[in-house]
């Protein structure tokens, strides 16, 4: 078990930049998600922790200990891939041992271990099977096997449970932060599925075109985003942009919105120009008597809630809102947004305004 | 994954199908049989006109085969005594006696060590190359692979006269070593370029899992890329065996005697004593052996390597 930190690690592939200059830190014993778009450098990112691939600057360390350019196998961790990765031509049994045959552990010890983590995952049943004919889960569960049975510093996953179906993906999820919470092993996982990451991860560092946009809780990140595009790429629907020209001051903590008056957590910072309200859809309200208004576009029943997109001049937005409130098509509503959730984005540059509400989360690092 | 569409083929196509299949069969195995069965002819049933398809089997084929014969006269033949084998009493039918052994052996030999050892010389260094293509930035690979490839755009025996020479300055002339390199050379680019195929179509996963549970490169090579590839490796032989051990025009050209393979020998017993058909027949015959044995053996294996991954696993 090991605490890992990554520095400044950067990585590239002849003129291309796939990593720019990586910075966070996976606590002891902590489930950490690497989440991003597609192409994003998060494999790369992983591959590189795990000495598949080496940095071309900046530092890694793994329990303390400087490993950025010592090999795969000598830094003690095990890794999960996509496809799983298990050796066609071995059985279940085989493939499990086979990390522990290389560190010339004894036939005996071998065989205890195997049973230990077959047992954990439930797998006794199938040990002297090939691994071709195994369901989805299975060889996702086998190739745990194989990276538990070694006990290593650290877990690495890639996108491990990309192969299954959405409905088995869930419940491999549970399987898997379950798993994960009774052997407390530090764990890096990779996603593209923002809500897998939420819902397993400790702690999530988001990334977009190489650059690290964000790293914290889940929670954190969703009220707090550093970035539009943090903002954009978690929550479902996604937060709300609203485009305004204006100005606030260091201590402001209202803004003109088309004529509104908006309340916002007072900034720490000042702008000029153009600016970005952005609202998570559970944070507006219907109010009549709301000087700003918006035309209703659309809605879709959800069951308690709804999802209004309404027409406002500032753009369109999405309203989560309890289902019992009507709605209807070309209804003019007025709105009104809980000012202690907002945040202020600069337009221009995408990031942040800090403010007394965010600070605490964007100031950390 | 690929998707097709099956439809169960009716009753009738399969029939027709069926009957297809086993025509073309008869079609290609008829001429193997016939001369099989010349093997076991005498030399004049085997010229017998119209051909006979029914005959009294013998070994003589084989006899003639193995040995080289002379002709001696009655009272020779008397003095000598009561032949003491079976093959000796087969001989002295016809008035000959057995003076000694043939080169056939010799020639086979020649060829197993010639077909055999150019087929491992090229599954080593095709393999090999073949795993730097795959998985190392080569620099200029693309054009390396097409040099490669182009050393097969014209047949090989356009180069035969440079090669003589060659071989000539540099004593390869009539070796083993120097057929053996010779069929690497011209085997060497079809064998780098299949093999590269089938290790392409292995997950680098499987080896950087290795690699991460303690593996050298090197063994994650031969313990995770090599049983992986061995469906390749298997099908690359055969192809690469086949063509040395078939191979005709080379031998012809540059061996003589130490290293004469079969083919150019087989047809050479026609001469000796007559027009011995039965003999080139048994010759014939025991030279398709190891091939044959040889698919046999990899069969399996050769069964998925010949769709050239056209099946996902
Ligand atoms: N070996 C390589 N050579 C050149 N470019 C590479 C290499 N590996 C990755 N890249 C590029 O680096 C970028 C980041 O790749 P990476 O695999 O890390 O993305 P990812 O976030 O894991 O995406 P995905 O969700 O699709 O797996 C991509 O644009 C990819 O094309
Ligand atoms: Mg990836």
């Amino acid at each position: 078990m090991a605490q890992i930190r990554i520095e400044n690690v950067r990585k590239e592939f002849g003129a291309f930049t796939a990593v720019q200059s990586s910075t966070f830190t996976v606590e002891d014993g902590e489930f950490f998600m690497l989440l991003g778009p597609s192409g994003c450098g998060k494999t790369t990112t992983l591959r590189m922790m795990a000495g598949l691939e080496l940095p071309t600057s900046g530092r890694i360390y793994i329990g303390g200990e400087e490993v950025g350019m010592k090999r795969a196998s000598e830094r003690d961790i095990a890794f999960v891939f996509q496809m799983f990765a298990l050796y066609p031509h071995m059985n279940v049994r085989k493939n499990i041992s086979y990390p522990l045959v290389s560190q010339g552990m004894k036939k005996a010890e071998v065989a205890t271990r195997v049973a230990e983590v077959a047992k954990i995952l439930r797998i006794e049943g199938i040990l002297d099977k090939p691994v071709g004919g195994l369901s989805g889960g299975d060889r996702q569960r086998v190739a745990l096997g194989r990276a538990i049975v070694r006990n290593p510093k650290a877990f690495f996953m890639d996108e491990p449970l990309g192969a299954l179906d959405a409905e088995f993906r869930e419940h491999m999820a549970g399987e898997l932060r379950a798993l994960h919470d009774r052997m407390g092993a530090t764990t890096v996982y990779v996603t593209h599925d923002q809500l897998e990451a939420m819902q397993m991860g400790d702690k999530i560092v988001v990334m977009n075109h190489g650059v690290t946009e964000q790293f914290g809780r889940p929670q954190q990140i969703y009220d707090w985003p550093a970035t539009k595009f943090v903002a954009k790429f978690i929550g479902s629907p996604p937060m709300n942009f609203l485009e305004f020209d204006g100005m606030i001051g260091v201590g402001g903590d209202s803004i003109d919105l088309s004529g509104k008056k908006v309340k916002v957590p007072a900034s720490r910072e000042g702008r000029a120009g153009s600016l970005t309200l952005g609202v998570r859809p559970e944070h507006i309200r219907f109010v009549d008597d709301s000087a700003y208004r918006g035309r209703v576009i659309a809605v879709e029943y959800l069951g308690t809630t709804q999802i209004v997109t309404l027409d406002t001049p500032n753009g369109e937005l999405k309203a989560r809102t309890p289902s019992s409130q009507a709605a209807r098509a070309d209804e003019l509503i007025g709105l009104d947004f809980d000012a202690r959730t907002l945040t202020l984005f600069n337009a221009e540059t995408g990031r942040a305004l800090v403010s007394e509400a965010n600070e605490g989360v964007l100031r950390r690092g | 994954m690929s998707s097709y569409s099956v439809t169960e083929p009716s009753a009738r196509q399969k029939w027709f199908a069926g009957t297809l299949v086993v025509l073309y069969a008869v079609i290609t195995i008829l001429p193997l049989l016939w001369i099989i069965g010349t093997s076991f002819k005498s030399p004049s049933d085997a010229i017998a006109y119209p051909p006979k398809t029914f005959f009294q089997p013998t070994l003589e084929g084989y006899v003639n085969l193995f040995t080289t014969r002379t002709r001696v006269t009655e009272e020779q033949l008397k003095q000598m005594g009561e032949p003491t084998t079976w093959y000796d009493r087969l001989v002295r039918k016809d008035g000959l006696i057995i003076a000694g052994p043939s080169r056939f052996t010799e020639r086979f030999y020649n060829s197993v060590i010639i077909g055999f050892g150019s087929t491992v010389l090229c599954i080593v260094l095709g393999t090999a190359a073949a795993y730097a293509f795959s998985r190392f930035k080569v620099p200029l690979k693309d054009d390396l692979l097409f040099f490669i490839l182009s050393t097969r755009m014209m047949p090989p025996i356009a180069v035969a006269i440079p090669i003589f020479l060659m071989f000539r300055s540099l004593g390869l002339n009539d070796t083993h070593a120097g057929m053996i390199l010779l069929y690497t050379a011209v085997n060497l680019s079809l064998s780098v370029w299949l093999l590269k195929g089938f290790i392409d179509e292995i997950p680098i996963e499987y080896e950087e899992a290795a690699l991460i549970d303690g593996y050298t490169r090197f063994q994650a090579f031969y313990k995770v890329v090599l049983p992986q590839a061995a469906t390749g490796i298997a099908s690359t032989a055969i192809f690469c065996l086949i063509f040395a051990w078939n191979e005709y025009a080379f031998a012809v050209l540059l061996t003589s005697g130490t290293a004469q393979t079969a083919p150019p020998f087989i047809p050479t017993i026609i001469g000796v004593g007559g027009q011995d058909w039965p003999a080139v027949a048994a010759g014939a015959t025991l030279f398709l052996v190891p091939v044959m044995v040889f698919t046999i053996l990899l069969r399996k294996h050769l069964l998925r390597g010949i769709t050239f991954g056209a099946v996902r696993k």
